[in-house]
């Protein structure tokens, strides 16, 4: 309508349409550490079992949609969300939509997305975007991993909203409604809760496979890979691991800095010192992240393929667990 | 890590855009930075194609061999599973599993075809002649 669109970069995708459509709606102290903060998004998790692309199911963050979800009820924003099962009806909601001006975040596969390379086209169902408008057939769109604006032809938007296979999006369209301003204190309970949240998914999910336990599990793992899976799978599920951990999306060492940054914001919000030192132990651990990459980086490449090189990868995960560990039960004994 | 350590490697990416990266400025505050890739994960995904190219040579082969119908090696080419051809085409796992066999597959209707032909993005005639 009369106010403008601004197009914001951020390393993960449902952050950033996040960010950007509460800033849109005035929440001009929003920033992508905050949502991801405050809607706890860190996480980890390795389902035994169970392979995706053939490989590990291992995540570093928690469910896709939960994140936007979680900060907008943190701080009283009511979100208006839409899916359908008729693709017609799907295209004539986000017509109606863009015409009164209202810029939506829409929940797509990126397999048929066009402006992806297409090594980067999987089937992966629960990337998010956001239409802003549509000029003759095409949609004008805003990907925060994207560093400038794109387009969707119609067709094109269709095929990606109705992506098929797990997590399809089914049309999944969704915007914030009625926006009004958040005052301090709630932004303060907010980022309270979103630590909180974390500190207890980290710590205390049962079962030995999320959380910090979960990390120790996959080092468990890893020893037995090369016996178990041979050089060449155990080389491919270690690829997978640094896949899900660094691809485009997680701002690097697998959330870890994002979640560094947002306990540096929080601790100025909360002045709070202490959480500027509990932010370096995250800084740590994502370096340690890296380092692991690296590691497990030089086996995948072939240059180690030895029982102690994948040790040596497992003994840092290990490694990672404790500082994890240590941070959240610091954390977790913080008076507020 | 600092912002001088964010990798600026040749990748995919570069199609397509920079990357947001949440690094350490020199006075040790958070700020973000664009990257162009990082040759550690390059390598990984570069493995991950390599590895679906085989899967999808080796498909290739049991077609041409008349172990597999053609919809095995489609399947493999667009990277699909069964739940994700499932969901494309509507058919039930274990429906799918049986059109896998050259002779299932030989008496499909060109409605049932139709559909797998459009899950993968190409015309009835170029599933049905696909000899491998």
């Amino acid at each position: 309508m009369e106010k403008e669109f601004q197009h914001i970069q951020t390393a993960h995708c449902e952050n950033g349409v996040a960010t950007s459509l509460l800033k849109y709606h005035g929440l001009h102290f929003m920033t992508e550490p905050l949502v991801f903060g405050i809607g706890s998004g860190l996480f980890y998790l390795h389902i035994p079992f169970l392979s995706i692309n053939n490989g590990p199911a291992i995540t570093y963050r928690s469910m896709p949609g939960w994140i936007f979800s979680r900060a907008c009820k943190a701080l009283g924003v009511k979100v208006t969300r839409k899916k359908f099962s008729n693709e017609e009806q799907a295209t004539a909601f986000l017509n109606q939509k863009i015409k009164e001006g209202v810029p939506v975040g829409c929940q797509v596969g990126v397999f048929n997305l066009p402006y992806f390379p297409p090594e980067y086209r999987f089937h992966f169902n629960a990337h998010n975007l956001i239409v802003y408008g549509k000029e003759k057939n095409n949609y004008l769109v805003s990907d925060p991993v994207m560093e400038t604006v794109t387009t969707l032809s119609e067709e094109d938007m269709l095929r990606v909203r109705f992506a098929k296979g797990p997590l399809a999006p089914k049309g999944h369209i969704y915007f914030p409604e009625n926006v009004q301003p958040v005052p301090e204190e709630v932004i303060k309970k907010g980022i309270i809760k979103g630590i909180k949240r974390t500190t207890y998914h980290m710590l205390h999910i049962p079962g030995g496979i999320g959380g910090v336990k979960g990390i120790k599990y996959t080092a468990k793992q890893i020893r037995k890979w090369p016996q178990k899976l041979g050089a060449r799978k155990a080389g491919l599920y270690l690829g997978q691991i640094v896949r899900m951990q660094e691809e485009i999306g997680t701002g690097g060492g697998g959330f870890r800095f994002l979640f560094a940054a947002f306990l540096e914001q929080a601790s100025v919000i909360l002045k709070n010192n202490q959480l500027l030192e509990i932010s370096e132990e995250f800084t740590k651990a994502g370096d340690l992240w890296r380092a692991s990459a690296v590691n497990m980086g030089r086996i995948y490449k072939g240059r180690l393929k030895d029982q102690k090189d994948y040790d040596a990868c497992a003994d840092i995960l290990d490694q990672i667990a404790d500082i994890e560990k240590n941070a959240f039960l610091r954390l977790e004994k913080m008076k507020w | 890590m600092k912002e001088e350590d964010l990798p600026q490697d040749k990748s995919a990416l570069e199609k397509m855009t920079r990357e947001v990266c949440y690094v350490k400025n020199s006075e040790g505050k958070y700020t973000t930075g664009l990257s162009t890739g990082w040759n550690v994960k390059k390598d990984a995904l570069d493995n991950a194609w390599e590895d679906i190219q085989e899967r999808t040579e080796a498909a290739r082969l049991a077609v041409k061999n008349g172990e597999k119908s053609p919809v095995y090696y489609f399947m493999e080419l667009r990277i699909m599973d069964f739940q994700i051809l499932s969901g494309y085409t509507g058919f039930w796992k274990f429906t799918i599993k049986r059109h896998l066999k050259p002779a299932v597959f030989q008496s499909l209707s060109d409605e049932k075809l139709k559909r797998y032909a459009k899950a993968f993005d190409i015309s009835v005639e170029e599933l049905k002649n696909f000899k491998g």
